[in-house]
């Protein structure tokens, strides 16, 4: 039996078709996965994301442990701000994440740090992948240290609220607050979350319960996502549709907006052995003055990375999916250069677009390039990501 | 009247017409089902389709399912109006809706697929 989240049976009642995800009972959509989407380019849009794991990491040495462990930097990570990160650990081939053997990327993550406690001691928060959440909970209570470090998986206790898209603070330049986030903060908590820049995260409260709040998403748009408790998140998330007017979005929908602003999935995009470099995730990871599991596989990698992630646009609304092959046609004769991560059709292009990893000797060119689609060639053209980029809303 | 119609398991629709075809659509209950379709593929009239097996394929923004032929024969036509209209599956699934229409081998093949009655017991509607 999947595990249900907290707002579970509101989805039932509501419409939402149900599937298992990762091992999560979610809706994949309750209208249609183009109104979905396009609700959240215009306006707000709300979704579930409590199937995220969600681990708590505190301590004096919480940051010295973090650093260890994560490719992105973490001692210069403020209080107030998140980053997203990857998670390398040295895994057998099993499940079991032994030690000495090769590096791989565990999972990407975002990684928050809220304010420390009196006596000085840090807070984290790390959000991981539903697929990877015990994983990964695993492999790094394998690595704690004796003291100084406490991790807790706090996933089922808590839930996890997205509320994405232009109109989530309401009309922000006319100071009239009428948007979603409206019906659930008060006037002064507005305006601080107003203010917070992308990737920044303010504790607040909810009818006088603690949440989290980053200006975070995974659909291109402005947004936030709320961490709160379990029993909170029903009455939050209803207050969020009908008195804030948010409309509920499913996993379907979340793919495709995530796919428009080229953010990578975990299982696509990025995989055990993917080249973070190639994958255009070079960003994530810190190499300098840096020991984290894998740092030094990962520096040999950085300097033969022969592949890249692009953006390919098709023609058609006929859209090529994960493992279809990219084609150079020269001179008649064609030549495997890539493979598809992930393709969807668009709502906001109308068209088929999809990421796919390529032979670096084909990006920049003048290539006559092909995806085989079940077994039919559609023309494709590479293009700039990411394929949505929202407009500058005030 | 409407003339009946029969149903394959795999929800396609077929119907006997006057001259001896018979007209293959998709159910309305398979096309809500689907959502958010994008893109269609016929085949080309002169054909040859035969029963169980695929003929064309339907794709929403999901996923890509095959269209399997509920009888075996010859496309004598295609409604070639449908790709760039896919909402009439919805609007007009029995209708205007129509996919492609069959010169079939042998019409009592027709009598293998479920009657309305069945169908609607399989998608337990009935």
């Amino acid at each position: 039996m999947p595990q249900r989240t907290p707002l579970a049976e509101w989805h039932e009642k509501n419409g939402g078709r149900m599937v298992d995800f990762a091992g999560w009972f979610m809706p994949v959509q309750y209208s249609s996965i183009v109104s979905e989407h396009l609700a959240t380019r215009e306006n707000a849009g709300i979704f579930d994301v409590s199937h995220m794991g969600r681990v708590a990491i505190e301590g004096n040495k919480a940051v010295e442990w973090l650093e260890s462990m994560l490719t992105r930097q973490v001692s210069d990570l403020p209080v107030g701000r998140a980053r997203y990160t990857l998670i390398t650990g040295v895994a057998a081939t099993d499940d079991s994440v032994e030690l000495d053997g090769i590096p791989v990327i565990l999972d990407d993550a975002l990684v928050a740090r809220l304010a420390d406690h009196i006596d000085g001691s840090q807070r984290f928060i790390l959000v991981v992948n539903a697929s990877n959440r015990q994983r990964v909970v695993r492999w790094l209570e394998s690595r704690l240290p004796s003291e100084g470090v406490t991790m807790k998986d706090t996933t089922v206790e808590s839930a996890m609220i997205a509320v994405q898209g232009p109109r989530v603070f309401g009309h922000k330049a006319a100071h009239v607050f009428e948007g979603p986030l409206g019906s659930v903060f008060g006037e002064k908590i507005l305006q601080e979350l107003a203010a917070l820049p992308n990737y920044g995260v303010l504790e607040t409260q909810v009818s006088g319960e603690p949440v989290v709040v980053s200006r975070t998403g995974y659909t291109g748009e402005d947004g936030v996502e709320i961490i709160l408790k379990a029993s909170q998140s029903q009455g939050l998330w209803q207050r969020l549709v009908q008195k804030g007017g948010a409309v509920p979005c499913g996993l379907g929908s979340r793919d495709t907006l995530r796919l428009e602003a080229a953010m990578p999935l975990y299982g696509h995009e990025l995989c055990e052995k993917t080249d973070p470099f190639s994958a255009g995730l070079g960003f994530a990871v810190n190499l300098d003055g840096r020991d984290f599991p894998g740092t030094e596989e990962l520096r040999t990698r950085r300097d033969a990375s022969d592949c890249r992630r692009v953006g390919l646009v098709f023609e058609s609304r006929r859209a090529a999916r994960g493992g279809d092959h990219v084609m150079e046609i020269q001179n008649g004769t064609d030549t495997v250069r890539g493979e598809i991560t992930s393709g969807s059709f668009s709502p906001t292009c109308e068209r088929g677009i999809a990421l796919a990893m390529v032979d670096r000797a084909v990006v920049g060119q003048e290539c006559e390039l092909e995806v085989l689609v079940r077994g039919v060639r559609l023309p494709v053209k590479i293009v700039s990501l990411p394929f949505y980029r929202r407009p500058r809303h005030d | 009247m409407e003339k009946s119609r029969r149903y394959a398991k795999s929800h396609e629709w077929a119907r006997l017409e006057d001259d001896g075809s018979v007209t293959v659509g998709i159910s309305a209950y398979a096309v809500e089902a689907l959502t958010d379709l994008v893109f269609m593929q016929l085949p080309d009239v002169g054909a040859t389709v035969t029963a169980g097996e695929s003929f064309g394929e339907i794709e929403s923004v999901k996923a890509v399912s095959d269209l399997y032929a509920p009888i075996s024969g010859k496309v004598v036509a295609a409604n070639t109006d449908l790709p760039s209209q896919l909402e009439t599956l919805g609007s007009d699934p029995y209708g205007s809706g129509w996919v492609i229409r069959v010169q079939p081998d042998s019409v009592e093949q027709l009598d293998e697929l479920m009657n309305q009655e069945a169908y609607d017991k399989l998608i337990g509607g009935g």
